[in-house]
């Protein structure tokens, strides 16, 4: 059973359609990925699954719970972190802990907390002298205060340089494995295809596709690449007639060999029985990106 | 109630740590009194104001600025910037009411309020021999009647103004009319019959005549009181009316 089921969701602003007939469903554990680009619809379709918002059609589901009829029992069992929401700069890290904590009713120790994000030697400092990666950890800490089934973590990582991104990555799989479902939207394919267990792609309002990295992969192209220089002269016609093989080019004194399937052990055994050494190889497979293209027909970030 | 004592104490916290907001919530109050007091005139009594001094006149004009800078100032700038900055919006994802969060700051502003009285009324009896409020209970009563109808104003202003310096710029307007017409540069004595009238249907001129009432010993006029309760139930209505999260 799903925890959070979401039925041809429709979102207008004026009389633009921002969210256009968009529907999902995130089963209990999973780490679940909105990947879209900037203004693809993904904050608003979060926004209505939190009950920020109110829907212009369909149905959404959060542990059984319309978030439009809520009387307070979803927001004890979902946490969020969104965009564009943030402290009073004076305020320390012990007293907006101690103060999310007062919204629950069965609130998480939040010492304990502090010290799994690594926050606990900036108990007594102020939010506005946290670097930005200590405030997102914050963030991520406040959405747990709750102890919720689902959080809702909007671009988390957006702004953070790479190592505490990486951080930050690690930190959602800690969380994870602690049986809560994530929510997690974002524009960076590194990150969906890193974290998520499924994708569900939005592109200008409309749902492209909902599936693993890998399976968007796979859905796209399975077509492999291999470049490398032969230690000898070889002929291309050996190559050629693996079944494996689609084509070979020749790119100055390198060649270009695509195909599908176990393409590499198919190529490296005939080369060793000719005995030729592959110098400088390399292994081209299609990427979440190379999906995202085929898929919405331009790249993520532009 | 926990979570309310933690809005309160947190509001309470942040509040204190901007020294310039304490300034001039806390500080001025009394420290104009002072001023105010060094005029000689001033501690003349005047068989105009049937015996009065002029700083016995303004002990409750000064308390009533104390409550109009809370209200207009601090409470509406706190909120709108508290909605601009996504403070608000952060909150709407928990489990907290509206009403709650609007309840902790209005105990805060109180709070601090009350400090502010207490401060003026010290000062008042320490330095220039102010008498202390003859009818406490009646003191108190126009105190609350006052500080409510001020601070629902000021929750209106902070529903209704776009931005965290549009609330400033409104709060400031009214925070002039209001002590205007509270007496702060012609006190009601002086006021004539038409500006009189205008200033008992005010806010703060009810607050001001009903706590030198109080002060003199007697009960509020009904009138006044029916003035604050009206405009405690119209700006908080509308207050709660036009609430946004974002």
């Amino acid at each position: 059973m799903a925890i959070i089921e979401v039925n041809g969701l429709v979102k207008r602003y004026g009389g633009q359609t921002v969210v256009d007939d968009v529907s999902f469903a995130v089963e209990p554990g999973e780490i679940f990925g909105v990947l879209g680009p900037n203004g693809a619809g993904k904050t608003t379709t979060v926004e209505c699954v939190v009950g920020l918002r109110r829907p212009d059609g369909g149905s959404i589901r959060v542990s059984g719970i319309d978030p439009q009829h809520d009387t307070g029992e979803l927001k004890q069992r979902l946490g969020a972190q969104l965009q564009e929401s943030d402290l009073p700069d004076k305020i320390k890290v012990r007293e907006a802990m101690e103060l999310y904590s007062s919204f629950y009713r069965a609130p998480a120790d939040w010492r304990r907390l502090l010290a799994v994000l690594g926050l606990t030697d900036k108990t007594e400092t102020q939010f506005r002298r946290l670097s930005g990666g200590q405030k997102q950890r914050l963030s991520i800490a406040l959405a747990l205060v709750g102890t919720p089934e689902v959080a809702v973590l909007d671009e988390l990582t957006t702004g953070l340089d790479p190592q505490a991104r990486r951080d930050t990555w690690e930190l959602i799989e800690d969380i994870r494995a602690t049986g809560v479902t994530i929510l997690l939207v974002t524009h960076f394919m590194e990150e969906a295809e890193r974290l998520c267990d499924r994708i569900a792609v939005i592109d200008a309002g409309r749902l492209v596709a909902v599936d693993t990295p890998a399976g968007l992969v796979s859905t796209v192209d399975d077509t492999q690449r291999i470049r490398f220089r032969p230690s000898a002269p070889l002929d291309e016609a050996v190559l050629t007639a693996l079944p494996e093989v689609s084509g070979v080019e020749r790119a100055g004194r390198q060649l270009v060999v695509t195909g599908t399937g176990n393409l590499l052990h198919a190529v490296t055994s005939v080369l060793a029985r000719k005995q030729i050494v592959a110098a400088d190889l390399r292994v081209e497979q299609t990427t979440l990106d190379d999906a995202f293209v085929a898929l919405t027909g331009r790249k993520i970030d532009n | 109630m926990h979570t309310l004592y933690r809005l309160t104490a947190t509001e309470s916290k942040l509040f204190l740590r901007e020294p310039p907001a304490v300034f001039f919530a806390l500080a001025f109050p009394p420290l104009l009194l002072v001023i105010l007091g060094l005029v000689p005139a001033f501690r003349e009594p005047s068989a105009d104001l049937a015996g009065l001094r002029n700083i016995d006149l303004y002990a409750p004009i000064v308390i009533t600025m104390a409550i109009a800078t809370l209200s207009l100032s601090s409470l509406p700038q706190l909120f709108a910037t508290y909605r601009e900055k996504g403070i608000l919006r952060r909150m709407a994802t928990t489990p907290v009411r509206p009403a709650m969060l609007l309840g902790g700051q209005l105990a805060m502003c109180v709070w601090m309020s009350v400090a502010a009285l207490v401060a003026v009324l010290a000062v008042g009896r320490l330095a220039f021999d102010i008498a202390l409020p003859g009818n406490v209970p009646a003191y108190a009563l126009a105190y609350l009647l006052s500080l409510l109808s001020m601070l629902t104003l000021g929750l209106l202003v902070a529903s209704l103004a776009p931005s965290g310096r549009g609330a400033g710029a409104i709060g400031t307007l009214l925070f002039f009319i209001m002590l205007f017409l509270a007496g702060l540069w012609l006190p009601r004595a002086g006021m004539p019959d038409w500006l009189l009238r205008i200033s008992d249907f005010s806010p703060l001129g009810a607050g001001v005549q009903s706590l030198s009432d109080a002060a003199a010993g007697h009960w509020p006029q009904l009138l006044h009181v029916a003035v604050m309760l009206g405009w405690t139930l119209v700006a908080g209505g509308l207050a709660a009316r036009y609430f946004r999260w974002e």
